[in-house]
């Protein structure tokens, strides 16, 4: 299960997601990002309910991020240390933007 | 294949990325015997769903084949506390740990978006093997969680 919660204004959007980010939930949150992402300048995840993060997660992460790279930035906030961890295993800890 | 009086919990199910809840559920259910911490089980499941999930996308082809999963403590070790968990398809010969592991120093713009999943699961497990014994691609991994 994943929770996909998002506020936009003005080019800026948040998106707080709350349960699990794998292999079957990662689709829906691809779908919801290909939507609005082009008029996105600030981007917001907030992963303070994020319970797991999968391969399938970080594979949207990081297009997200080439995404943002071109057209303004990306930042993660309140990321669980399990979850940093798993980030940090991957190398994602130097790519991404973690407050 | 396993050491005589290793008690192994099994799991035969369709291989499809549907049953990943299923087979993650089954996998938890053993940590929690083990008294396994949050980090320990959200690294485990990773390594579990990227390994199951490759074998729903790509053992049988396009297909749908079987998959069993087994789990239990390791008895066979001097050591407590060491999780068990064998994956067995019968699907084509693939042996992941060949697979070559993707440049993780390099810059955003220069990383592949996939690739990835196996990679992960090597570098939360402790230890991972791999066998082809009579037509089944058999993994087993192991990791001290307590």
């Amino acid at each position: 299960m994943l929770n996909i919660k998002k506020t936009l204004s003005e080019g800026s959007a948040e998106v707080v997601l709350e349960g699990r980010l794998d292999t079957t939930t990662a689709p829906a949150l691809e779908s919801e990002l290909k939507a609005f992402l082009p008029s996105v300048t600030d981007l917001v995840f907030d992963f303070e309910k994020l319970e797991y993060i999968s391969s399938a997660g970080l594979r949207i992460l990081l297009s997200s991020q080439k995404t943002m790279n071109r057209q303004g930035s990306m930042k993660l906030i309140h990321v669980a240390p399990e979850i940093n961890e798993i980030f940090e295993v991957t190398g994602f800890s130097d790519i991404l933007t973690i407050e | 294949m396993h050491p005589v009086g290793q008690k192994m919990k099994s799991l035969e199910i369709k291989a499809v990325t549907d049953n990943l809840d299923t087979v993650l559920d089954f996998i938890n259910e053993q940590l929690e015997t083990m008294g396994c911490t949050m980090k320990n089980q959200i690294q485990i499941d990773m390594a579990v769903e990227e390994l199951f999930v490759n074998i729903a996308h790509y053992a049988y082809k396009g297909g749908v084949g079987k998959a069993r999963i087994l789990t239990g403590e390791d008895t066979g070790s001097r050591e407590p506390g060491i999780l068990r968990i064998t994956l067995i398809d019968w699907g084509v010969p693939f042996n992941p740990l060949e697979k070559k592991d993707p440049d993780i120093s390099l810059s955003v713009e220069d990383r592949e978006i996939g690739g990835l999943g196996i990679f992960m699961a090597k570098k939360v497990m402790d230890h991972m093997d791999y066998s082809y014994e009579e037509g089944r691609n058999i993994l087993t991994m192991t990791k001290k969680v307590c």
